[in-house]
């Protein structure tokens, strides 16, 4: 079966900043393929080229098998958004979003009421379904908005940190929702997310980093390439075992807060040998698997969930995204 | 056989997608009206302004203007430009529904959905159309009350003007906001529209025996076309109208230039919103 999302060397730049750099990937149907990166990789801008709200400057993509330049309504036809701002008319009720939403998409009438009143169940706004958007929490904006991108039966559902700024339940929720979807209706899920658990429910992953896609495979075979387990130590004496490590098992250990890190390829084989012949006594000692946030700090030497940006950062995201609203806001 | 079918097949497709278009103008056109029922406090207000300039300028200035011509007085003269200036600046006005919609993120849902810009740009600009042409109306009240007396035809004729003028200056507002990102950007831009538009185009003053500069700035003046036809349509030929080397211009070229500036202007705006970096 062809790939439901095709990208080729997709190259986007801006006045003075290149976006996306060189970015090629394809994503089969009814996968959830996830976009990991740190701000301002070029996740939304890779978003933002496959949903046709611009265009690359170089390369191609494909949606459902159409061009996202020269099929552009085509490609619309067949994808839906959840963007992490809101895109809903708070002034109209929650009803009349989704009355305007199968209107553009031109829904038969009979057809849409019984859809509306579907997908308003689902995400348990039937009830509201009368109130002003404006009287939403965010949690429920966000539901509503992901009913709405239902609505159409897309192909391709686009999800720019859908839970970002959500609470735990919504959150969890949300991933009920999504995998329901897929379930149902095949329906293939493109993510971008800062959290390193949701990440988990993909199929494939790829991590982006300036504009470069570093790394893409499953959850699972990224984790392994970062080749093992990870042992955290803490004993009497640390430089000794460091020592030691290194001419007994030719072991690196790094000083890692009150102890010592280092990785080994099959963590439990080695521990009880480690115990049997380490001559300092051991404090405290323990064994960690590898976790998708250890891959990204690996391959792009930043924590994903990086609160407080850099300066420098905080000024190339800032003009990102005031660039982007100068542009097609 | 197989290639008729195809071709039918192809022709019905075709005939959807155009109802498609046609549905999403009416329902942009559709959202537009709803402003009608949240901000009619807001669209009542703005015709203050008019209704103050008639009694500023006509009531105050009438008695030093004396009559402008056989049973007409400054008041009467002054009543048909307002009525365009009251069109002409809610129907500018209305684009800033889309500076709004930018804002509030509401765009993004019309701007990924499978319409046309072109069906975009129709069912905003016809929304605003509407409303400021509501306005008009409402304001066209007030005629009898200065003694001025509407005929059936000339209504006739009026609606349609009013209608086509707001289009053509619905569709600026949108071309104005597709490139502005601010409310106050908006209003900063506006204002350096609007006011030329309005002073400089015989709403305020017969446009006879103007100095040579300022009568070559009254004629680029499109709306100063509008202006004249309305008031042609309202009032009769009782004013002499703009002359185009030395000849009178027709209602019919009044319109010419409307129409021109409506083609031109829609243009501008569906190319400035399907621009895509």
């Amino acid at each position: 079966m062809p790939p439901i999302i095709e990208a080729e060397h997709l190259v986007k730049k801006f006045d003075t900043i290149t976006a996306v750099k060189d970015v090629s990937f394809q994503v089969g149907r009814g996968e959830i393929f996830g976009f990991l990166g740190p701000n301002g990789a070029g996740k939304t801008t890779t978003i933002n080229i496959l949903c046709t709200l611009i265009r690359p400057t170089s390369g191609q993509a494909s949606v459902c098998g159409y061009d996202v330049v020269k099929e552009q309504n085509r490609v619309r036809r067949c994808i839906a958004l959840v963007f992490q701002e809101p895109s809903l008319d708070e002034r109209m009720t929650a009803l009349d979003n989704l009355k305007f939403h199968a209107y553009v998409y031109n829904l038969p009438q009979k057809l849409a009421r019984e859809r509306i009143e579907e997908v308003l169940r689902m995400v348990e706004l039937w009830e509201r379904r009368d109130s002003l958007v404006r009287t939403f929490s965010g949690g429920m904006k966000r539901r509503l908005e992901l009913a709405r991108g239902l609505l159409h039966h897309p192909q391709v559902l686009f999800l720019d940190e859908p839970t970002l700024g959500l609470d735990p339940q919504t959150r969890v929720r949300m991933w009920e929702y999504i995998h329901q979807l897929r379930r149902e209706k095949e329906i293939t899920v493109f993510l971008t997310t800062h959290y390193m658990d949701e990440a988990e429910n993909a199929d494939c992953i790829a991590i982006i980093d300036n504009g470069i896609i570093v790394a893409l495979d499953t959850p699972e075979a990224l984790k392994s390439k970062v080749s093992g387990d990870l042992i955290y130590l803490e004993t009497e004496k640390d430089e000794a075992v460091v020592e030691e490590l290194a001419t007994k098992f030719g072991i690196q250990a790094l000083k890692d807060g009150n102890g010592l890190r280092f990785e080994v390829p099959q963590g439990n084989a080695f521990i009880p040998q480690l115990v049997s012949h380490l001559s300092i006594p051991i404090r405290s000692l323990s064994l960690r698997r590898p976790t998708l946030e250890d891959v990204f700090i690996k391959l792009t030497g930043k924590e994903l969930r990086e609160e407080e940006l850099s300066g420098a950062e905080a000024l190339r995201d800032w003009a990102r995204r005031y660039g982007r609203r100068q542009r097609h806001g | 056989m197989g290639l008729k079918l195809f071709g039918i097949g192809h022709a019905a497709m075709d005939g959807d997608k155009d109802m498609a278009e046609l549905k999403g103008i009416y329902i942009l056109w559709y959202r537009e009206l709803l402003r009608l029922r949240r901000d009619r406090p807001r669209l009542i207000a703005s015709l203050g302004t008019p209704i103050l300039y008639l009694i500023v300028f006509g009531f105050g200035l009438s008695r030093l203007m004396g009559t402008l011509a056989p049973g007409l007085n400054f008041t009467q003269f002054l009543f048909p430009g307002l009525l365009g200036m009251t069109v002409l600046m809610a129907a500018l006005m209305s684009g800033m529904s889309v500076v709004w919609e930018r804002e509030m993120g509401f765009l993004k849902e019309v701007l990924v959905a499978p319409l046309s810009r072109r069906a975009m740009v129709f069912g905003k600009a016809f929304g605003g159309a509407t409303l400021a042409m509501l306005q008009g109306l409402i304001l066209l009240v007030l005629a009898p009350l200065l003694g001025i007396s509407l005929s059936l035809t000339s209504l006739l004729w009026l609606l349609p003007f009013l209608l086509l003028i707001a289009f053509a200056l619905s569709s600026l507002g949108v071309l104005i906001a597709s490139r502005t990102y601010t409310m106050e950007g908006f209003q900063v831009v506006l204002n350096l529209v609007l006011l030329p538009l309005i002073f400089l185009s015989g709403i305020f003053f017969p446009l006879t025996g103007l100095p040579g500069w300022l009568d070559v700035i009254v004629k680029i003046n499109p709306i100063t076309y509008g202006v004249e036809a309305i008031r042609h349509l309202i009032l009769g030929p009782v004013v002499p109208s703009v002359a185009w080397f030395g000849r009178p211009v027709t209602l019919i070229e009044d319109t010419l230039v409307i129409v021109a500036l409506a083609v031109i202007v829609t243009g501008l705006a569906i190319w400035s919103l399907s621009r895509q970096e």
